[in-house]
């Protein structure tokens, strides 16, 4: 019985090494396989794996994926590591981070063909070193049901939020710790100015905002539209977070306000120094393709950049996209995004 | 008789280069994979300058005052919350409690997030309460398992006789247990604390806009800011405070480590009587305290917008709900199980050679050995007290140098992994290690067995039990752990917490209700991990501490 135990005990062992150094073995460079591109991206980086099937059957390039955080995270590292890239193309710096990136020369000239069919409408730089590949709007969104049920109008616009017919009812991110509240932080920067935007804050914070630190917490815990039904029927999300909360009568129990909107771009580069720039420019070209713009909508709930690519079903309904959306130049956020981040901190957290 | 001992002791054991060996591979992985990645971050932060001006704020050194508090106050709950649990999983005989001894490590592989999500749940504003109790709510388990490692090896007699002596329970408890139990406490506290002042997630949800600590501070400097200075003096600050917390805890450690008599758990534990059993419902309260959040977990698992609903446990064969996963759940946990397997192999090696050598070294005469020791041992905590963050960018900045360009392979994420089991496998291996009655190995010696066979006759008898234990312990923190993994985990090879904080932000009730589902299946993976090694470990234990 004791041998039995030991038998199967060291048998698991071995079968539990086997498996450990599958972990080993599979690393990926494997140098029978040259035509492998690394692109480093952010953690939302989602793509259908028969789409890349496809992309690789047809170009021979095999795309391996390599995430490093938020959008913000992914800037740094690809900063730090810019002498000798983790990768040979990037895909997830927006444009909060862009002109760090491009004042570090992170990344190569390139012009992709098909960055004309929409994306060079998002263009920050005249060397075209960064392709716009799709676009996300933070905007607020409001519980509906909510306000119907109190009998209470919706609010509309960032003036609304600040009205006491509103007050404790509205979440936030800290922009210090979350990508869309840093981009509300910008939104408001654009609607109200660099000398405007603290007074619009401090009237947000009379009136009961409440801010915690990440979108999880805001979105799944704090707000009563979300599958957590929390206390607090307005919070910073996403004009494409309502495409994720149709109910079973097939309408959205949520609803974006359009005149809240910050529009956030995201770009994919080559990455200089990269040891493979004429196969990572296909990547590129890969990302702005009709085949792999119409998946961005289902898949990482933002809205391609390329013209003309169909939204998913309930979109043009729950999630339409905004017409304008606030923006901001990418070197005045440069400029003055730590600063506007320690501003806000000492007004909200001080 | 203790002048005695203490010549006896003095008689080298090893040969100092045999031992040097022994120590090439622990120190030089530590220098690998700690050491230059994090000097060579911090330097970076020297070279832009501004390191002085951010350690000459105010608000540097109010960071690291509310870190040190919180974390110390954390540490205290654990341990006062810890003890009476290892004293069940101990001394108690009782049916039930090799179930405790498995329930009490399921915490401590729950992801921060959805801890943070569960404490908010109960305290929705956040604060300071929430925030110690999370920490304190991880780390009972380090305090429960060091302390029952070495606690049901102690020969219960002593205790016993000082009852006979006419002492009550709590003072033969105070001066007869208590001090034996001493170096394992002092142990446990170190790391506890080490865990509380570097956590990042609860802090950070439960902290919120409010709370801040030196490693939130860093985080955000090095991820969201680039500003490398300032985390670079953060960075300096927090290693000073760690390095103070060492050494306080060697120096509790220090005068009480005596070779104690270990015996088997077997003959110890028995059921419990009188007094005992307030002990007893102490420890089973502190038990019910920590499965409520996980109950809670499991309730939030299966609750959907229109009632009860197992979605989510089946949503786990695939990719989530508009595939938010790249793999299936299952994928997902097998790869956890794989990479705790090798990151536990990894420590194992590492952590029991450095953990000998330390051993060896105490026994070695002279002042140079001793310090070495003990410099040595604090070298191998400090993974612990430095910012996954800072390792983590220092990966990026120097393991190119290395054959095969390390950092983007998934070799990484057990090494890293071994960097933070490291340290907990010394601390529960070492205790034990060193109370081995240094007159049996003498006797075996002077019987003319080789230092090599002492070790396989007398050591790794008596403790084997406590080097399953830890190994166990290790591969539940290695399924557990998130920060280092998130840092650099593939997105085709996440690992269960990955791909429950991945699902977790996104929105969608099936995704939230998957991501549920996924870290019911981390607790079950634990459970089922923890049982097998334990029984694995008692039957290995029983017989050879029974032989013995």
């Amino acid at each position: 019985m004791k041998r039995a135990l030991r038998t199967v005990v060291a048998a698991g062992t071995v079968a539990a090494l086997v498996a450990g150094c599958s972990l080993s073995g599979n690393t990926g460079n494997d140098p029978q396989a040259p035509a492998t591109v690394t692109l480093v991206t952010h953690d939302s980086w989602l793509a259908p794996q028969e789409v890349l099937d496809a992309f690789e059957r047809q170009s021979g390039i095999k795309i391996s994926v390599l995430k490093q955080g938020d959008a913000g995270a992914l800037t740094n590292k690809l900063v730090l590591t810019k002498a000798n890239p983790i990768g040979d193309v990037a895909y997830g710096i927006d444009s909060t981070f862009a002109s760090r990136a491009l004042t570090e020369g992170v990344f190569e000239q390139y012009t992709s063909p098909e960055a004309d069919r929409g994306p060079q409408r998002y263009s920050v730089d005249p060397e075209h070193r960064l392709s716009a590949v799709d676009l996300g709007d933070v905007c607020v969104n409001v519980d509906t049901r909510y306000f119907a049920d109190k009998g209470i109008p919706e609010p509309k616009s960032f003036a609304d939020l600040a009205d006491a017919k509103y007050k404790d009812l509205m979440i936030a991110e800290s922009p210090a710790t979350s990508s869309p509240g840093l981009a509300f932080l910008l939104g408001t920067v654009a609607q109200f100015g660099e000398q405007g935007w603290q007074g619009y804050w401090t009237q947000l914070k009379a009136n009961g905002l409440k801010v915690v630190s990440g979108w999880e917490e805001a979105y799944s815990k704090e707000f009563s539209g979300s599958s957590g039904k929390g206390p607090r029927p307005i919070v910073v999300s996403y004009a494409s977070s309502p495409a994720a909360e149709i109910g079973d009568d097939g309408k959205p129990r949520t609803k974006a306000l359009l005149d809240t909107c910050y529009r956030q771009v995201e770009y994919a580069g080559v990455l200089k120094g990269g040891k493979q720039v004429e196969k990572a420019r296909k990547v590129v070209d890969f990302l702005l393709s009709q085949q792999f713009q119409v998946t961005v909508a289902s898949n990482m709930y933002v809205y391609p950049a390329r013209q003309g690519v169909e939204l998913p079903q309930g979109w043009a309904q729950a999630a339409p996209q905004p017409q304008q959306p606030k923006t901001l130049e990418p070197a005045k956020i440069q400029a003055g995004r730590e600063q506007w981040i320690a501003q806000w901190r000492t007004l909200l957290e001080g | 008789m203790a002048h005695a001992t203490r010549r006896l002791t003095s008689r080298p054991t090893f040969r100092g280069a045999g031992l040097a060996a022994l120590a090439v591979l622990p120190l030089g992985f530590l220098v690998v994979f700690f050491a230059w990645p994090v000097a060579a971050i911090v330097a970076r932060g020297f070279g832009s300058g501004g390191v002085g001006t951010a350690i000459g704020d105010p608000l540097t050194w109010e960071l690291a005052g509310f870190t040190v508090a919180s974390a110390g106050v954390s540490t205290i709950v654990a341990v006062l919350a810890g003890l009476p649990v290892a004293f069940l999983l101990a001394r108690v005989r009782l049916p039930g409690v090799s179930l405790v001894r498995t329930l009490v490590l399921v915490p401590f592989v729950l992801p921060t997030v959805v801890v943070g999500l569960a404490f908010r749940a109960l305290w929705p504003d956040g604060g300071l309460l929430p925030l110690v109790l999370a920490n304190a709510f991880f780390n009972v388990a380090v305090v429960a398992r060091t302390v029952s490692g070495l606690w049901s090896h102690l020969d219960p007699r002593a205790v016993d006789a000082a009852r006979a002596l006419g002492a009550s329970p709590w003072r033969a408890f105070r001066s007869v247990t208590l001090p034996a139990l001493a170096p394992a406490i002092a142990s446990s506290a170190a790391v506890v604390f080490l865990f509380c002042a570097t956590s990042f997630g609860v802090v950070l949800i439960l902290g919120g806009a409010k709370y801040r600590t030196l490693e939130t501070e860093i985080y955000l400097r090095t991820v969201e800011l680039l500003d490398l200075s300032g985390a670079a003096a953060l960075s300096l600050v927090q290693f000073a405070a760690v390095v103070a917390a060492l050494v306080v805890g060697a120096l509790a450690r220090r005068r009480r480590e005596n070779a104690v008599r270990l015996r088997s758990r077997s003959e110890t534990a028995r059921r419990p009587r009188g007094g005992e059993w307030w002990a007893v419902s102490a420890g089973l309260a502190v038990v019910a305290l920590l499965m409520t959040p996980i109950v809670a977990l499991l309730v939030e698992s299966v609750s959907t917008s229109d009632g009860w609903s197992l979605a989510g446990y089946e949503a786990l064969a695939g990719q989530g709900s508009r595939g938010a996963l790249q793999v299936s759940g299952w994928d997902a946990a097998s790869m956890s199980l794989r990479t705790a397997f090798d990151a536990t192999t990894l420590a194992m090696i590492v952590g029991v050679l450095a953990s000998v050598v330390l051993v060896a070294l105490r026994r070695t005469p002279g002042r140079l050995a001793r310090g070495m020791g003990e410099t040595m041992d604090a070298a191998l905590m400090l993974p612990l007290g430095v910012s996954a963050v800072t390792v983590g960018f220092g990966y990026l900045v120097t393991l190119d140098a290395l054959p095969g360009d390390l950092r983007t392979s998934p070799l990484l994420v057990p090494l890293a992994q071994a960097l933070v089991i490291i340290p907990l496998i010394v601390r529960m291996v070492l205790p034990v290690l060193r109370s081995v009655d240094v007159r049996l190995r003498q006797a075996a010696s002077t019987l003319g067995a080789s230092p090599g066979r002492v070790w396989r006759e007398i050591d790794l008898p008596l403790t084997a039990r406590s080097l399953v234990a830890a190994a166990g312990f290790g591969y539940v923190v290695a399924l557990g752990e998130f920060g280092a993994t998130s840092f650099l985990a593939r997105p085709d090879a996440p690992t269960l917490p990955v791909a429950v904080a991945t699902l977790i932000s996104r929105p969608g009730e099936l995704n939230n209700q998957m991501a549920y589902a996924a870290c019911a299946l981390l607790m079950i993976v634990t459970v089922v991990a923890v049982v097998l090694i334990d029984r694995f470990g008692a039957v290995r234990g029983q017989n050879s501490v029974g032989e013995f």
